[in-house]
């Protein structure tokens, strides 16, 4: 019967063309290959920190920043850095119209993978460079526990990119997407940025690993529930 | 009409409450004497705000699981009168805060806590507003507001790390909550707290009910125009 079949062809799924894997590496590497084309988003993040940097050193001239104060201010420039940074990651494929050739050639899962992989490759670039001229510049701010600050970095980093990109998916639907962007961020980004400016302050005071243990069960069990959170919700943002 | 009953109820029991909750006498409390009655108020509103806070994501899950407007607009409301209960805690909690620790705001983990579900509502209703397609705001929303219910419990345990508690029940003199979760109220107290929690959660019950009532018709009305 006709009929049947036009049934039996509508609930067959359409598969897309890449498989997961591949296509997390795909949009891996395109978004990749477009950043070191154009070096839009590095170049300005690099001025966005000279300035951000310039200014907290132009008004603590003079001052003795105490090294708990340090850590908080080091994570407010890796705070808003990633913010101005990744806002971008969805609203270039809305602006450029090529949302619906990524949802035809790869699944939504392997966006998100791939778009995170990229994202956390460019803040860990980026957190690197912040981090060596914020040690450079601030006297106050001496790492006494390299193990405690490296575990730190390593996860706070990616658990701010990974919750960073999915709001930039949420938001590259919306209308006032620059401004709505930190908005959205903050009170998920809370909890990590409170945890990683504690562990970077015990790191500064030279206090032992099992201090800084709690922290680290906080800040590794953020980072599961984000990045699970954001694949099995990403569906309903991006099929929309 | 037939439903008017249920709202003179609650007139009733929550001006009864009000009643006995100034008048009754409380026995003698260390530290907080006729403070303590702010319990009657206080915390069944900043209850409310983390029940609606619930709910909305509850009705988002629906949502999304559904596709139905109606599902929408009740997480909304949810929303709303969480937003609403949360400012009524806030400001409540930060008048006693005052002639209690001698502070409006001290950064207390309670004060921090409920300060980031301010935001998270702030956020929510920017996120609303920013967005017109009517079914990709419900779904938007939805999501948002799972993702900051799951991101919420962390600050239950990051907060001991960083800051000592304020709040009665934390910290060494622990006059009537305290740690293991054990209340040292007097029986008549607690009765009394007990119905203020009940009238307080029937009266959320019945102002949900008006708020998402209202928003279903005017959404239905729209569509008929459209």
């Amino acid at each position: 019967m006709p009929g049947s079949d036009c049934s039996s062809l509508k609930m067959k799924r359409l598969r897309p063309i890449l498989s997961p894997m591949r296509g997390a590496v795909a949009i891996f590497s395109k978004d990749l290959n477009s950043e070191l084309r154009t070096r839009y988003a590095l170049n300005s993040l690099i001025m966005f920190v000279v300035v951000t940097l310039s200014i907290i050193l132009f008004s603590t001239a003079g001052e003795t920043v105490s090294p708990s104060l340090s850590a908080g201010i080091l994570w407010i420039i890796v705070f808003f850095a990633a913010m101005s940074g990744l806002s971008r990651s969805f609203v270039s494929e809305e602006e450029r119209g090529t949302t619906m050739t990524l949802q035809l050639w790869v699944e939504p899962s392997s966006v998100l993978v791939g778009k995170l992989l990229f994202n956390s490759l460019l803040i860990y670039v980026l957190n690197l460079m912040i981090i060596v001229a914020y040690m450079l510049t601030m006297p106050s701010f001496v790492v006494k526990s390299p193990l405690i600050f490296l575990i730190t970095v390593v996860m706070g980093t990616f658990g701010l990119s990974a919750a960073s990109t999915f709001i930039a998916a949420i938001i590259s639907k919306a209308n006032s997407k620059g401004t709505l962007y930190p908005v959205l961020s903050f009170p998920i980004l809370l909890p990590l940025l409170m945890g990683v400016i504690d562990a970077t302050r015990l790191s500064v005071e030279g206090a032992t690993f099992g201090e800084a243990a709690g922290d680290f069960k906080i800040l590794l069990s953020y980072c599961v529930v984000v990045t699970t959170v954001s694949v099995m919700l990403f569906d309903f943002v991006w099929r929309d | 009409m037939k439903k008017s009953w249920m709202k003179i109820a609650i007139g009733v029991w929550i001006a009864a409450v009000l009643v006995v909750g100034i008048s009754m006498p409380i026995g003698h409390i260390p530290g907080l004497g006729a403070k303590a009655r702010i319990i009657y108020f206080h915390v069944p509103m900043s209850w409310l705000a983390v029940l609606a806070f619930f709910m909305s994501m509850w009705y988002g899950i629906m949502y999304l699981r559904r596709k139905d407007m109606k599902h929408d607009i009740k997480s909304a409301s949810a929303a709303e009168l969480g937003f609403a209960f949360s400012i009524l805690a806030t400001l409540t909690g930060s008048i006693w805060a005052r002639f209690s620790w001698g502070s409006f705001w001290n950064w207390d983990p309670r004060e921090t806590s409920i300060f980031v579900l301010l935001l998270i509502y702030g956020a929510y209703f920017s996120l609303r507003s920013a967005i017109e397609v009517e079914e990709r705001r419900a779904t938007l929303s939805a999501v948002y507001s799972i993702v900051a219910f799951v991101t919420v419990p962390f600050f239950v345990f990051i907060m001991p790390r960083l800051m000592t508690g304020l709040h009665p029940g934390e910290g060494s003199p622990a006059p009537i909550l305290n740690a293991n979760g054990k209340m040292y109220m007097e029986a008549s107290m607690r009765y009394v707290f007990y119905a203020s929690l009940l009238g307080f959660t029937f009266l959320y019950i019945w102002l949900f009910n008006l708020r998402s009532k209202v928003g279903i018709l005017s959404y239905n009305n729209h569509s008929e125009i459209e």
